[in-house]
């Protein structure tokens, strides 16, 4: 039982969408592409529901093989990141519209409507047009219209993306919910947030230009990021990467500043090496040994973080602080770093070492 | 604010006025009797002269007058009604392929086609008309319905297709991709989905064509000479040596009374907003 592609590839015009893409997907787990926009995660979604012809590759399913399937025979079932619905229909008929094409009729289309339209809390809703709601509202819609399908395969493209940060919040807590007690079909998740991915992933998928660059558990591709691009793409605020030399005990920086080696890189031989550090694992500091200082080139406050980008002689550095501080562009700052929490990426940017998982 | 609304309400005043003016014109010279139009000008019925439906009883052959509109008003509408209907059903498939999906042919792309179908508009009909001529009389179609119609769908399509290309591509992608993910085959998802949310533009489109095919005039007048005359050439015959206002006012009258009931009727189906909520 599982959704099979093998070595998907589509390009159109000389652009690459999908270069290479293998996966095998089972039913009842929530696997969730994860990658910058523009990544491919829209392309893969696309290409196995059928609605971007592949140029070479094959889709199974069950044994079954999609590859040639049309689109409407395929049975899957999307929710996009713009909120579409019928406009000429009420929230009931687009829940109905599928379901009357699968041949449900009478009672038993009438029962699932009303629970779908139950589950995403909009029974009072349910004789209103898309237009006449809110929409985080509309989104619901879209996703009972296709969580009641009962469809084989789910896919999710980015459906918090145009909400506020509040109402994401709340439905990513409530899709959750929703997808869990959805134990029958294959569903994707595409995600530009690292946050997102971590919550709800069964799998990540991290994707980059049309390719999967490294799968596993969430928390396996946050702590083992297979390589730089991989690390900078899963981490938000971005990871900081600068150059620094192991000699005898000492990490010494671009700058000069020395700190004593990690045990973790201890297997790591003299050498020049590419050093990654979380912005979380960076912290404002006195002036000292051991600390590196720099000019705030940018100052950005995200909810309830404030995150400082740091001109240095070591090079760019990310720090991200709790709470709203009262920094500006232009101000000196010293920082130091905990050497405990860093990555290391040999010349190729392949990783070589990463920190202990933390236990908390 | 009160300056404002009177300007206002005397520019529409006058605007009215301007596009009512020749109706009215024509409507008062059409029971005006010879003598009210040809001696000096006359503007007020009862006032001015004495009303008569001279005018209006010569067009339906009545009192010596050799032409009857009747037959030319049921040969327009077949001829108009006929093309129009075909024009839109050819013309809003054929937008909706232009619009939805990509025709490669050589250096041939889908703005190539739209414009091929535009420039069946731009070309005179003179030019046409001779080429037009030669085709239906080796089909044997000249002065018949069916020939008519033809040559009136190469007209009349494309406004069709240039209209509803327009529309369709204003009605999101996403919807008929979602009907088709949803289990409806494309033919499915386009009379279900996108047609329902066409109908204002599928009204506008159909009352240009109805409108345009209506009033052509030369390719009836070239490619009929008695047993399919449209009301245009009908109407055109009734002149004389001494211009008759008054009959020719009524035949003016007479052949755009359907349009306006046509359009009344349509009037209803140009709801606005009606894709407001399809995506956000």
């Amino acid at each position: 039982m599982a959704l099979v592609g093998h070595d998907l590839n589509v390009a159109v015009d000389d652009v690459t969408y999908l270069s290479n893409v293998s996966f095998n997907f089972e039913p009842g787990r929530i696997y969730v592409l994860m990658g910058r926009t523009g990544a491919g995660k829209t392309s893969f979604m696309r290409a196995v529901s059928g609605l971007l012809p592949l140029d070479s590759g094959s889709l199974e399913f069950n044994g079954e093989d999609l590859t040639h399937t049309p689109v409407w025979k395929r049975d899957c079932a999307m929710v996009y990141q713009q909120f579409i619905n019928y406009p000429n229909k009420t929230v009931r008929q687009n829940v109905e519209f599928p379901l009357k094409k699968a041949g449900l009729a009478g009672e038993e289309l009438a029962r699932r409507v009303d629970t779908y339209i139950a589950k995403v809390g909009l029974t009072e809703f349910e004789s209103r047009k898309p237009s006449q709601l809110s929409g985080g509202q509309q989104q619901r819609v879209a996703l009972a219209r296709s969580l009641a399908r009962h469809s084989r395969i789910l896919m999710l493209d980015e459906p918090l993306m145009n909400l506020d940060f509040k109402l994401r919040e709340q439905l990513r807590e409530e899709f959750l919910e929703l997808f869990r007690g959805e134990s029958q079909s294959v569903t994707m998740y595409a995600t530009t947030e690292i946050t997102e991915a971590m919550m709800i992933g069964y799998e990540i998928l991290v994707m980059h230009e049309g390719q999967i660059l490294q799968s596993g558990k969430p928390a396996d591709v946050f702590e083992r990021p297979k390589d730089k691009l991989v690390a900078q793409i899963v981490n938000d605020p971005p990871m900081s990467i600068i150059t620094a030399t192991i000699k005898g005990s000492k990490i010494i920086l671009a700058s000069g500043t020395e700190l004593p080696i990690p045990a973790h890189f201890g297997s790591l031989g003299e050498g020049t090496y590419e050093v990654g550090i979380r912005a979380t694992d960076v912290e404002p500091s006195s002036e000292g040994a051991g600390s590196e200082t720099g000019e705030i080139g940018f100052v950005e406050v995200s909810g309830s973080e404030t995150v400082l980008y740091l001109h240095t002689r070591a090079g760019e550095i990310v720090v991200q602080i709790e709470g709203i501080h009262d920094y500006h562009a232009g101000q000196k700052l010293s920082v130091r770093f905990r050497p405990e929490r860093m990555f290391a990426f040999d010349d190729n940017g392949q990783l070589l070492e990463s920190p202990k998982l933390e236990v908390k | 604010m009160i300056v404002k609304r009177v300007i206002t309400g005397a520019f529409i005043t006058l605007w009215s006025f301007f596009v009512m003016m020749p109706i009215l014109w024509a409507l008062v010279t059409s029971i005006k009797p010879p003598e009210a139009v040809d001696i000096k000008a006359t503007f007020i019925p009862f006032v001015d002269f004495t009303p008569t439906l001279l005018g209006w009883s010569n067009i339906f052959g009545a009192g010596g007058a050799t032409t009857n509109l009747v037959p030319p008003l049921f040969n327009s509408i077949i001829v108009t009604g006929g093309a129009a209907a075909i024009s839109l059903v050819l013309g809003t498939i054929s937008a909706y392929g232009l619009s939805r999906y990509l025709f490669k042919a050589g250096f041939i792309r889908n703005a190539d086609i739209i414009f091929f179908f535009i420039s069946q508009r731009i070309m005179p009909p003179i030019v046409l008309s001779f080429p037009f001529f030669l085709m239906l009389r080796n089909l044997g179609l000249l002065d018949t319905h069916i020939g008519l119609i033809l040559v009136s769908i190469g007209g009349l399509m494309p406004i069709v297709v240039w209209l509803m290309v327009d529309f369709f591509n204003g009605i999101p992608r996403e919807l008929d991709e979602m009907a088709t993910l949803e289990g409806y085959n494309p033919f499915e998802a386009f009379a279900k989905v996108v047609l329902p949310l066409a109908a204002p533009g599928l009204t506008v489109a159909g009352m240009f064509a109805v409108i345009f095919g209506w009033n052509d005039f030369f390719y009836p007048l070239v490619l009929t000479f008695g047993k399919v005359v449209t009301l245009p050439v009908a109407i055109v015959t009734l002149n004389a040596t001494i211009t008759p206002y008054w009959t020719l006012s009524a035949a003016a009258i007479f052949a755009i009374l359907p349009l306006v009931a046509f359009a009344f009727v349509m009037e209803r189906f140009l709801s606005k907003g009606s894709l407001s909520g399809a995506v956000r």
